[in-house]
């Protein structure tokens, strides 16, 4: 599974890199994540908040969000 | 006898206002329980607003149809009622200009959303009251209104960043619509959940800007800023303002002590206009986003946004 989490570059934005690198080591899967500062993929992505965050190219959070609420997500779009 | 009598019984129950401790105390305990209660109901209606109209929904609105030049005040009244965080103005301008809503428009929105948001508003009816609240509110809109009509009129579209540019003519698919309708009940557990998350994020600010304007209300005389400095005078407006730029603070923190700053004699207006040009004219937000707008559109975008805090600042003082 691909993560993404795209952002402005803002501290919200690296948090929510940080929080959901944490979450995939403490849910030992096999994830890829990457940060990307790169605007137009927000609005490829037909957004309009940040940071978002994708799993396999579609949008799966936007906003800031706890590490609970992360891990929650990610189980969610595993299956 | 307001509604809030219950909680000033309370605070005096904890404790007396005998001494200047006890008087900034009182005034702490009191105030951060009635913001407190204020901001969990505010953010749980405004959890509901923004689940049935998120900001694609306002996107999509603005363009469905020619408003000949409502639009403006639209996209400013849009811009109150959704949560701002400075990460985002990046992608919602882009966002906006290249669904087709005009640069003016954009930049109304732009305007207000800053000023004005609903931790704002629950911090300003429980400080100042329901009338001065709606004076906020029209204060607010009408900044951004009229401030992306006059920076629609400048002709600046080709100052936005080049890159950018790029994106927004390209036409976008849009993926608005979220699909899934879940139950009713179970929406209610999940805007209590947000509603609750926003409040619980801002308190700390609450808590410092109630702090802070509780230390300047027992120890600061009553009638300092008007006999020191006296800050009722023409330059009061003006002064407020340009002092406030470099203090970036949080709307949330900034309102308490605008609050202490009106009991301690300092008109309206002029406080007013202290606290909108803090939130709304910060360096950090001109730094984000000086990445989307080249110098002359940042630069005017800042000049007007100016021009409109002071005045409004000098129409509250009438």
């Amino acid at each position: 599974m691909k993560i993404q989490v795209l952002g402005s570059g803002c501290p919200t934005c690296k948090n929510l890199y940080q929080l959901t690198q944490t979450a995939v080591k403490e849910l030992k899967i096999d994830a890829e994540v990457e940060y990307s500062t790169d605007i137009s993929k927000i609005i490829e992505l037909g957004v309009m908040v940040s940071p978002v965050m994708t799993i396999d190219g579609k949008v799966a959070l936007t906003g800031a969000h706890t590490l609970e609420k992360i891990k929650e997500v990610i189980k969610e779009n595993q299956k | 006898m307001d509604i809030f009598y219950p909680i000033q019984i309370l605070a005096n129950s904890i404790i007396s206002t005998d001494s200047y401790l006890g008087s900034a105390l009182n005034f702490f305990i009191y105030d951060v329980i009635k913001i407190g209660i204020l901001l969990i109901v505010i953010n749980y209606l405004m959890a509901i607003i923004r689940y049935y109209l998120p900001v694609e929904k306002i996107r999509d609105f603005l363009t469905k149809r020619k408003w000949y030049g409502l639009d403006y005040l639209l996209a400013s009244l849009f811009g109150t009622i959704t949560p701002f965080c400075s990460c985002s103005s990046i992608p919602l301008f882009v966002g906006f200009l290249s669904a087709g809503i005009p640069l003016g428009v954009t930049l109304s929105f732009l305007i207000t959303s800053p000023l004005i948001n609903e931790a704002s508003i629950a911090i300003f009816i429980g400080l100042f009251g329901l009338k001065i609240t709606l004076e906020y509110i029209i204060a607010g809109v009408l900044i951004g209104t009229f401030g992306g009509f006059i920076l629609g009129k400048l002709n600046l579209e080709n100052y936005i960043d080049e890159s950018l540019q790029k994106i927004i003519s390209k036409p976008q698919k849009y993926s608005s619509e979220k699909g899934e309708n879940k139950p009713f009940l179970s929406l209610l557990h999940h805007f209590w959940q947000e509603g609750f998350g926003l409040t619980k994020k801002i308190l700390p600010y609450v808590l410092l800007g109630v702090g802070l304007g509780a230390i300047i209300h027992g120890y600061v005389p009553m009638d300092f800023f008007e006999k020191y400095l006296k800050i009722n005078s023409w330059w009061g407006v003006p002064a407020a303002t340009i002092l406030a730029v470099p203090l970036y603070s949080n709307a949330v923190a900034v309102i308490p002590i605008m609050e202490v700053l009106v009991s301690k004699g300092v008109s309206l207006g002029t406080a007013l206009a202290f606290m909108m040009a803090t939130v709304g004219l910060s360096l950090p937000e001109a730094l984000i986003l000086k990445k989307a707008m080249k110098k002359k559109l940042l630069i005017s975008f800042f000049t007007v946004v100016t021009i409109g805090i002071i005045t409004i600042g000098y129409l509250l003082n009438l």
